[in-house]
Order: C-alpha cells, then structure tokens, then sequence
C-alpha cells in the first residue's frame, strides 16, 4: 500500500489540491445537473402527456407519457446516485468550507433533502404504478414529483446563491455565533438565480424531448406520435424562453452590482469607467482581446440604461482576487446568451407559423434547428454554471473563503479525479445506450403494433402481457 | 438541542440501515444466488422487492450526510478528511450499486445484463463494508478533532475491520428476513424456504461477528467496552434477544413479526453504539454534540426539518410501502395489469383489492424506527427542559 506515501504527500502539499478539486467537482456537478433537469422538469412534461391522453382519451399522448416515464426511471436512478456523489464530496473535496460553513449553507440542504425524499417516493410509486394504479391516481401520484422537484431545485440554488451572495450569520474569531436560517434560504441573488435555474431545467428538459422527435420527423417519420412527442416538448420550452431571457437579464444587471469581479469578467471590463462597450465573443489575453466585436457604450446602456452608467472593472480588486480565467467566463456568457436567443428566434418562428397557418414550420431549417434545440439548451446551462462557478473564482464563498482555502488537505485528488471522469464517461456512455435501445426496441414495437389486416382487433390487447420479461 | 439533533441523526441513521440497508442485503443474495439459470427465481423476487423504493430508501443516507454536516461540521470535516479512502470506495459502490441496478432492468441482452447485474451485485457487497469500517473507525476514536490528513491505520482495525463484516452480514440478515415474508406473501413455498435458510445462515454469522466485535473491544478499547456494558446494556441485550428470537420465529416456519424484530435488533445495534458513546461525537477527543460547530438557530432549524419529514415523509413512505405491499407497483411501463400477469400463479386481482394489508411489513418497521427515534427526543429533550 503507497497510502503512507500519499499521506506524506499531501501534508506537503497543503491545500493545493484546490484545482483538482475544482476539475472534479466542475465534472461531477457538470454531469449530474443535466441529470437534475430532466428530474426537475421531466415529470412535469410526462404528466402533461399523460393528462392529455387521460383528458382526451389521447391513445399516442399516453403512450408517449408511458414510455416517457420508463426513461424518467433511467435518469432518475442516474442521478439519484450522481447526487449522492456530490453530497460525498462537499466533505470529501472542500472540508475547510463545511468546517467553517457547514452549519449555515446546511439548512437549505436539509430542506432539499425533505423534498428529495417526497421526489424519490412518489417516483416509486408513479414509476412502477402505470397500468396497476387507476388512470387518475396514477396522475396524482406524479403532481408530488413534479413540485418537490422545483422546490427541491429552489433549495440547492440558496446554497449557491448563498455562496454567491452571503449573508444571515455573524462570524466571530472565526467561529460562526449565529444563523439567521430565513436570510440564509433566501440570499439576495436567490431572487434572480432560483428562476434562472428552474426555467433553465425545463428548457433543457423541454428541448430534449423535443430534439428526439425532430430527429425522428427529420428522418421521415413524419407521423402523428413524432408531431405529439414533439410538440409536448418543444412548446413547453419555447413558452418559457422569453421569461427565461428577461430573468437572465435582470441577473446580469444585479450581479453588476452584487458580484462586480464576475460582470468583470463575463463582459472584459478592464477598468471602472462610464461609456463601456459591449464586447461580443473574443479572446482576453495580456490585456488584448482577439477576435471580438466592439459595440460602444453598449454595456453602459444594458446595465444601467444609459451610456453614462458606470461599470465597476476588475481592476477594483487586486489581481489575486480576480478569477484566473477572464475568456473562458466571457466566451462561456457569450455563448449562453447567444444559444439563448437563438431558442428563443426557433420559438417565434413556431409561433408566427402557427398564428398564421395553424401548423408547424415546413422548412427543413426549423427541423434542423428543432433537432440540435435540446443539445444548445444544455449547452447554454452548462456554460451559465461555468459563468457562475469560474466567475466566483478565487472565492468559494464570495469575499469571505477562498477555494483553496476550503479544499482538502488530502492527496491524490488527481487520482479520483481521473478516476471519476472514466467512470463518469461510461456511465454517460451507457446511459445514452441504453436510452436509444429503448427507442429501437419502441420502434419495432410499433411496426409489429400496426393492424393485421385481417387479424382479431383483441390481439393488440393482450399482447403487452406477453412482454413482460423480454 | 445538540441531543435532540444527535438523536435525530442516529434515528435517521437508524433508518437508513433497516431500509437502505435490507437494499443492499438484496444485492448481496443476488450476488450469492448462483448461475443464471438457478439464480432466476431468487434474483426475480430480489428485484421485484427492491424496484420501487430502493431509491426512496436511499435519500435516507442523503438525509444523514445533510444532518451530519449542518448539525456538527467540524466533526464532518474530520472525517470526510481521516477517513476518505473508504468513504471514496463507498460512494464508488454506491454509484455502481445505483446504476447497475437501474441498467440492468433495461439490458435485454444476457451478456450485458451479467455485467450491470454484477457491478449491482458486488457494489453491494463492498459498500455496505465500507461504510461498516468508517463507523467502527469513528467508534474506536481514530477520527482526531481536526484530521488534516487521511489515515489508513484508523479503518483498517481489527475493531474496525469486523465492523464492516457485520454491516455486510447485517444486510444480508434483513434483506433475506424481508424476502421471507415477501415470498410467504406471494405464497412462493420455494423462495420462502430458500431465504429462511439464508436468514438463519446470515443471523449466526452477524450475531457470531458481533460477539467477536465485542471481544475485540473489549481488548482494544475496554472504556468503550465498558460503556456498551455497561449503560448501553440493555440495547445490547435487546439486540442479542432479537437476533435469539428471529431465529426461533424463523425455525418454527412463522414470519409474522420477523420483520420488526429483525429491524429491531439492527436498531438496538446503532442505539447501543451512540448511547454508550453519549455525548461524545468522536471519541477521544473533546467534540461532543453541542461544540462540534453549529449554533443554536441552526439545531431548532434542523429540528424543523425533522418534524417536517416526520409530517410529510412518513406518510409518503407508508404509502409507498402499501402500494408495493399490496402488489401494486409493477414492471412499469412494461409492466402488466395485475390481472394479466402470466408468470403469477396466485390470485393477484384479489390482492389488489381484497386481502387487508399484512400487520407487519415494512411500514411497521419504518414507523417502528421513528417511533423509537422520537421517543429517544423527547426523552432526552425533556432531560434538558428544566435547565
């Protein structure tokens, strides 16, 4: 065993291992929160499904929802246990910040815990329930997931808005004296970050669904189930877009306020000054940006309305408080803005065709557009996470912990970590396999589903019985 | 209120090792059920039984963790820190448990199936033992005040080391109990003499490593020896008469309370372990409930939550576990009315609507465990009242 070794190790590292630590937890978060999403956001979409198909005796709606939720349970059991893994590592990874803050950023964990258990046992019951639970208490049992589901999103974010934005406790000689639990749950960035995340699940939830149907319509299948399963995804999403926008903007323009460092960043303002430009993409190396566009007073004008308004830059903090990587903040805000509005342009498209003609576009583009709308939509969280996460950078907890400050003291980070992102990768790999298994195997399901011309009609009945271990 | 929290934190463990625990005590009968062919029944029963709540059950350790940091983080940071090689190798069972097991219902191909039901299986081996060693490390005081640095000689006791065997074999016990009236219920004559032999197999080895975990504390650590003797006593003797009396129940081909008192005993096992430790968190050194880190506010805020989970989450699991009592949680999408089950020779439309709930399953333990948790509060809260 080297294990002695490796302790010798890490005493004389110290707490460097805050970068690898910080790889582990961006890989680890970064997998799991698309798994959060679909547990956030799916429910509600299947239940909507199943509403519809109980609501309107809709047989291809109904289906959708059934197999829908034969989905949800791969992904529900994915993340149950990818969750797991990050509570592990908030002491595994970063004991020196629940050493210090444990007590304060744990109150809100223990109440997503409350709703974790509510979203794991109703999705037990809904789950396992179809065809042995009568149609309306099947849908019941899932209204429980669906709202738990949000409020249990709500109380992960007040962590993270907490470390944002913290407050609701005295510190004192380094020890904490007091807790304030209601200042604590609801930080001042809780307001804008709380909706940005939950409209963010349901848009990559939303898009998701709708991405595999359009896949499906693209490549000829252009039936009734590909336009239903569609449609339950895509409009949903493209509904709450535009709420998503105007919340992302009002978070922009607070953070100018609360987290002037990470606006910084995410938008290359150098210096504290009034009449700031705008820059869109490019890249900040040394004090030069390559390859962006400059629009003048453009940043001014979104912040405060004006181009007088002053902007706070980077340079107000010494550089050991600035976070390390300025490009990655603002290509990673660039990038999400941009996915953001193109979702949102894909929405209006649909909604001008529908007001005009009563159907869906018929251009190939919308179809191409409809098929990549779930991977930008994830792609344009996962790049909010990394505004958010590099943006707070040197800090764990804003101005008060630094990330190396509260990482482990133990060696061989970089081991889980290399650990973890094979073991991550196969799980992914296998998660996706089999998903588009179930979807083969529906697909021949339906083609051996289509009515024997002169067959008894009662054999399509009975032939579910006949599969249950295949 | 750093004891009512403790106690909150024990019951809550408690609960995820009668639960959580019986869910990993199911991987491990799998693990042990042979080859495919003559493994298919037992492996069938496991995994009808397991299905539905596992996932329920686990967010108990979830609840723990949460409890754990928020009510005494210096103690938390101590030991994530001291003891995070055996604590990584249980999350790394946890996920493999987790997503073998959820693969494999969706594999249809053998091959593949024989991979994510093995990872299943044997993460369900390993992680229970590893978080047996973590607790035996804590109890036996090799956890520091302030761990700065992980420690490979504080889990790899022998005290510690047998805690981990009898975690494993502690699952066995309650998963191969509850299995034994899950088969009696399904009037499955085979199945339910199968896992009765288990039962009684996985009883003597828990109770034979307990003895030897006792001996060997009692050479290693006799204060902690004495405490167990002596004002813990009572648990222990609980935990002795109810290992005794399962399996008499179990020899005697009755099952009616197997169940509770095999939870029970579990139960007694934990509550002997942080009585006879009360008030000290990590032994042998000064933390002790109420300086571990949190402050007052933060204690009456878990409490909250704890009475809110009482309100809202015990009746959601009852519910669940009334559901899948009555066989109403099925395959899933795939899964057939009950009326049409092929494979299912008893008469499963009756059970769905006329035979009563059986007085003993696994609501019973549950609401048994935090009954005991709560009365443990409110004992030792009204202690503290008057001061």
């Amino acid at each position: 065993m080297h294990a002695n070794g490796m302790v010798l190790l890490a005493a004389a590292q110290g707490s460097t291992q805050d970068v690898p630590a910080r790889a582990q937890m961006a890989t680890t978060l970064g997998f799991h929160i698309i798994l959060a999403c679909f547990g956030i956001a799916l429910p509600s979409i299947v239940l909507l499904a199943e509403f519809i198909g109980l609501r309107r005796g809709n047989q291809t709606a109904m289906l959708l929802a059934r197999r829908w939720s034969q989905v949800m349970g791969v992904l529900v059991a994915v993340g149950a246990v990818t969750g797991t893994v990050l509570s592990f590592e908030m002491g595994l990874l970063w004991p020196g910040l629940m050493r210090q803050y444990g007590s304060v950023l744990g109150v809100p964990f223990g109440v997503e815990g409350l709703f974790f258990f509510l979203e794991a046992i109703f999705a037990g019951i809904y789950l396992w329930g179809w065809r042995r639970l009568p149609g309306w208490a099947h849908w019941w049992s899932g209204v429980p997931i669906a709202v738990s589901g949000i409020f249990g999103a709500i109380s992960v974010i007040a962590v993270n808005a907490w470390m944002n934005t913290p407050g609701g406790f005295t510190e004192r000689n380094g020890r904490i004296t007091s807790v304030d639990v209601w200042q604590v749950f609801f930080p001042r960035s809780a307001i804008y970050e709380m909706p940005h995340m939950v409209l963010a699940a349901y848009m990559v939830a939303g898009f998701a669904v709708a991405s595999v149907y359009a896949v499906g319509i693209l490549r000829g299948r252009r039936d009734r189930y590909h336009y239903t399963g569609f449609a339950l995804g895509f409009v949903p999403a493209a509904i709450l877009t535009p709420f998503q926008i105007f919340v992302g903007d009002t978070a922009a323009r607070a953070i100018a306020h609360d987290q002037p460092v990470k606006f910084a960043a995410m938008e290359y303002v150098t210096q504290t000054s009034r009449q700031v430009p705008e820059w869109l993409a490019g890249v900040y190396v040394n004090g030069h940006i390559y390859a962006g566009i400059k629009i003048p007073y453009l940043d001014s004008l979104l912040v405060g309305f004006g181009p007088g308004t002053k902007v706070t830059g980077w340079d107000s903090v010494p550089p050991a408080d600035r976070p390390p990587v300025v490009w990655l903040i603002h290509l990673s805000f660039d990038v999400m803005v941009g996915l953001g509005s193109l979702l949102l342009l894909v929405g209006l498209w649909a909604a001008w065709t529908w007001w005009r003609r009563r159907r869906w576009p018929r251009p190939l583009l919308f179809w191409l557009l409809g098929a990549v709308s779930g991977l930008a939509a994830i792609v344009a969280m996962e790049c909010g996470w990394v505004v958010t996460e590099e943006g707070r950078q040197p800090w764990v907890v804003y101005g008060l912990q630094t990330t190396a400050q509260a990482a482990t003291t133990n060696g061989g980070v970089l081991t889980s970590l290399s650990i973890v992102i094979v073991v991550y990768g196969v799980i992914g790999a296998a998660t996706i396999a089999i998903l588009l298994m179930l979807s083969r195997r529906w697909r021949r399901d339906d083609r051996d589903d289509d009515p024997v011309p002169y067959g008894p009609p009662s054999a399509l009945a009975d032939r579910p019985a006949s599969q249950v271990k295949p | 209120m750093g004891d009512a929290v403790g106690a909150i934190l024990l019951a809550s463990v408690t609960l995820y090792a009668v639960l959580g625990g019986a869910d990993f005590g199911g991987g491990l009968w799998d693990l042990l059920a042979g080859t495919t062919a003559r493994g298919r029944a037992p492996r069938d029963l496991i995994d009808e039984s397991i299905t539905p709540v596992w996932e329920a059950n686990h967010v108990w350790l979830v609840f723990d963790l949460v409890i754990f940091w928020t009510a005494f983080p210096r103690a938390f940071a101590s030991v994530m820190t001291a003891l995070a090689l055996p604590i990584w190798l249980a999350v790394g069972g946890i996920v493999l448990r987790g997503t073998g097991f959820a693969f494999r219902k969706e594999i249809t191909r053998v091959s593949l199936q024989r991979v994510a039901g093995a990872a299943f299986a044997f993460s369900s081996l390993v992680t229970p033992f590893f978080m047996g060693t973590v607790v035996g490390a804590i109890a036996t005081g090799a956890v520091p005040a302030d761990a700065s640095h992980a420690s490979l000689a504080a889990w790899t006791s022998p005290t510690a080391l047998l805690s981990g065997f009898v975690f494993v074999a502690a699952c066995g016990y309650l998963a191969a109990v509850y299995l034994v009236v899950e088969a009696g219920r399904r009037g499955d004559r085979s199945m339910r003499a199968y896992f009765t032999r288990r039962a009684q197999g996985a009883a003597v080895v828990a109770g034979a490593l307990s003895l030897a975990a006792l001996f060997e504390v009692q050479n290693s650590d006799p204060a902690f020896f004495n405490r167990l003797t002596g004002r813990a006593l009572p648990l222990v003797v609980l935990a002795g008469v109810c290992g005794l009396a399962d399996l008499a129940l179990l020899t005697a081909g009755r099952t009616k309370g197997v169940r509770a008192v095999a939870a029970l005993g579990v139960a007694a096992v934990i509550w002997g372990w942080g009585v006879a430790q009360y008030p000290v968190l990590l032994p042998r050194t000064a933390v002790t409930l109420t300086n571990a880190g949190a402050t007052q506010a933060t204690f009456v805020a878990l409490v909250v939550v704890a009475i809110a989970a009482v309100i809202l989450v015990v009746p959601s699991f009852a519910l669940l576990y009334t559901l899948q009592g009555r066989h109403l949680l099925g395959g899933g999408e795939q899964g057939t009315p009950p009326a049409a089950g092929p494979r299912r020779s008893t008469g499963l439309p009756s059970a769905a609507h006329a035979e009563p709930p059986p007085p003993n399953h696994r609501p019973g333990s549950a609401s048994r465990g935090v009954a005991l948790g709560l009365v443990a509060i409110a004992a030792i809260a009204r202690r503290r009242s008057p001061r």
